[in-house]
């Protein structure tokens, strides 16, 4: 695995937003701490060393929010498409 | 959050269940299957286990937060005298 980077970071503003949105979800009772966790555990395990510790978040908050019928993965997909267009890809 | 007695008390050795449920587990793999020493006795909590699929995780169950010597949890561990301490579900505790 290697060392571990110890050096303090700023969070990006996408970071910010991810926790907000993570803690909106919380307090409005969609889902439970520990059904965020889970679902960042259920995370294809090829994919989970690959992202950020945010980027996790953002996968795990997508499957709820999909889980739970507030939003669908393609209409995710169609947003960022309709984002990648408009900004270009990250 | 305290609703009742749990069944071990401080000064209690207990030993952590060794297995491998599938789905969403709070108890750490490296503690499974080790004994320690209850240090308190949290209270009652609706359990995770059930929260982590949209379940309400009642009834709720005992939480303990539990010590363990180190030197019991990993091989040729340096210090004597270290311990790790770990919250640890009721259903997840036998005596030792």
């Amino acid at each position: 695995m290697g060392p571990i980077d110890r050096t303090p970071h700023d969070l990006s503003d996408w970071e910010i937003l991810t926790d907000a949105i993570s803690t909106a979800i919380g307090r409005k009772g969609i889902r439970t701490t520990d059904e965020h966790r889970r679902a960042r555990e259920d995370m294809d395990p090829a994919l989970y060393p690959q992202l950020s510790y945010y980027e996790r978040w953002v996968v795990g908050n997508e499957a709820i929010l999909c889980e739970k019928g507030y939003l669908t993965h393609e209409e995710v997909d169609r947003k960022v498409a309709e984002l990648e267009a408009r900004w270009g890809e990250p | 959050m305290s609703s009742g007695a749990g069944r071990f008390k401080p000064g209690d050795r207990v030993h952590v269940r060794f297995a491998e449920p599938p789905g969403h587990i709070r108890t750490p793999y490296y503690i499974r299957g080790k004994t320690g020493v209850v240090e308190r006795y949290y209270g009652d909590f609706p359990n995770p286990e059930e929260l982590a699929y949209g379940k309400d995780g009642l009834p709720r169950r005992p939480l303990y937060l539990v010590g363990f010597q180190q030197r019991d949890v990993w091989q040729d561990y340096p210090a004597a005298g270290d311990k790790v301490y770990v919250d640890l579900y009721e259903h997840w505790l036998e005596p030792a």
